[in-house]
């Protein structure tokens, strides 16, 4: 673990509820330059709500979130500031559908962030030439794959040079055979370095890829460990349970 | 008898006049549309937003306006107005004004439309990369409702188009009017005046209404890509 610096992005008793309903029930996490945390637990378990509040898509009802120090969670926060630094990348390919690859890339660089076209599309085009879609960048999102989508997204995000970058569920609704390409994209930032927090339900994924995973159920952090630990053998009765979902009993009984 | 038919309108300056009337017509009502698009868009995105108070008042004046016969809107403005206030608003300004007031409402139902069936995380990824609201309206929102929106627009201009002609009822010479006019001076000599004249103007109209439609097709085909 890269326990080394102060914490990058401070969660302090984290309250969040919708109508009456409580789905966030304080929740504490510190994450540290350069690590990775996966976030796993049954649907519903208020892990995506948690992402979301951290860049203020939700907001919430109490608790701190803090951002290099800063309370970015307090009245008055600008979040169009907030949400140049924490990047993050959502289930359903959000592509504007309207901008071909490179203009939906570049809208944030330069609608936002006020930078030179010239010198965001060379970034670009060197991000894009990363995950092996330069060839893509004057295409439409509806002449893309799923997993060629998600891998726009994922470059659309980090060309605002995000300090962390938030993944929600981003290859939940991709087939199989594209998950992958996904994944290994996410891979490579991790080994560059990047600070993510990703929701997932890859488990093999998420024990390569985790410096800590955290497990979240009814709202709660339930267990949080290391992935190893996490997957072989973990603390807590729930969590158990939990992954026991993802095995299943052979039919063929053995004589 | 196609001798006398091409007499009506060379007599006189029955062609520079149909001319003319033709002018009327187009400016009213391409203004009225011009109008009615700029003003109708912010409207329409007030009245998909969350404030209830906008969302009220422009469902208010949107149910109005629709109940409301052109007509009695353009003789109101134009007769009534002009005794209670003491002003009188030239004829052609009154009916841009009418037009555009029943223009603005009808875009602003055709913007919410658009805007409220545009998928939810439209807004969501705009604003994940740090876009604020006006922004947003004017890179993602307002470009992906255009294209929603087109058939609607089009379908409001040949509207418009085809009810200008209630404008002579406050004496402004438009085609319609100056055809009226020119029948009823040359049906004396050829009883066919009729015929030629509203044949004419059926085919102007159809002139300009058809390539409109034609250009809304073209439009709809390169924003596929």
């Amino acid at each position: 673990m890269k326990k080394s610096d102060q914490a990058i992005l401070k969660v302090t008793d984290l309250h969040k509820q919708f109508d009456q309903t409580e789905v966030l029930k304080g929740i504490d996490l510190d994450v540290y330059p350069g690590e990775v945390i996966v976030i796993v637990g049954p649907s519903g378990c208020g892990k995506s709500t948690f992402l979301r509040c951290l860049n203020g898509l939700e907001p919430i009802n109490s608790g701190r979130v803090e951002l290099n120090g800063q309370v970015i969670t307090a009245p008055g926060t600008d979040w169009s500031l907030i949400r140049q630094k924490i990047g993050m990348v959502f289930q359903n390919y959000e592509l504007f559908p309207h901008l071909n690859v490179m203009d939906n890339i570049l809208l944030g660089p330069t609608k936002v962030q006020g930078r030179k076209k010239s010198e965001a599309k060379a970034e670009a085009e060197s991000w894009l030439e990363r995950v092996d879609l330069l060839e893509k960048a004057q295409a439409y999102p509806r002449q893309l794959s799923g997993g060629q989508k998600q891998r726009v997204a994922i470059v659309r995000a980090l060309c605002m040079s995000p300090e962390v970058m938030l993944f929600d569920e981003v290859t939940a609704s991709l087939d199989p055979e594209m998950v992958r390409e996904v994944l290994d994209v996410m891979l490579n930032l991790a080994k560059g370095g990047l600070t993510m927090l990703i929701v997932t339900h890859e488990m093999a994924f998420a024990k390569a890829v985790a410096d800590r995973v955290i497990f979240m159920d009814q709202g709660y952090v339930i267990e949080t460990n290391t992935p190893e630990a996490f997957f072989n053998n973990p603390n807590t009765e729930r969590a158990r349970k939990f992954l026991n979902i993802f095995q299943f009993e052979g039919v063929h009984k053995v004589q | 008898m196609l001798d006398s038919a091409i007499s009506i309108f060379t007599s006189g300056r029955n062609m520079a006049r149909l001319g003319e009337g033709l002018l009327i017509t187009m400016r009213i009502s391409l203004s009225a549309v011009g109008l009615s698009i700029i003003l109708g868009i912010p409207a329409g995105l007030l009245m998909a937003s969350k404030s209830k108070f906008w969302r009220f008042v422009l469902r208010f004046y949107l149910e109005f306006i629709r109940i409301m016969p052109i007509l009695v809107l353009l003789f109101f403005f134009y007769y009534s107005l002009s005794k209670i206030f003491q002003i009188n608003l030239p004829a052609t300004f009154v009916s841009i004004f009418v037009f555009t007031l029943w223009g603005t409402a009808e875009m602003a139902d055709l913007v919410r439309g658009a805007v409220t069936s545009l998928p939810k995380h439209q807004w969501e990824s705009g604003r994940a990369l740090g876009l604020r609201e006006a922004k947003l309206n004017m890179y993602v929102i307002v470009p992906q409702a255009v294209r929603r929106l087109l058939p609607g627009v089009i379908n409001l201009t040949t509207r418009m188009i085809k009810t200008t002609p209630f404008v002579f009822f406050i004496n402004i010479p438009d085609l319609v009017k100056v055809a009226q006019q020119i029948v009823e001076l040359a049906g004396m000599r050829n009883n066919l005046a009729s015929v030629w004249v509203y044949g004419c103007i059926f085919l102007i109209y159809f002139a300009i209404c058809y390539p409109i439609s034609l250009f809304s097709t073209y439009l709809e085909k390169i924003w596929q890509t």
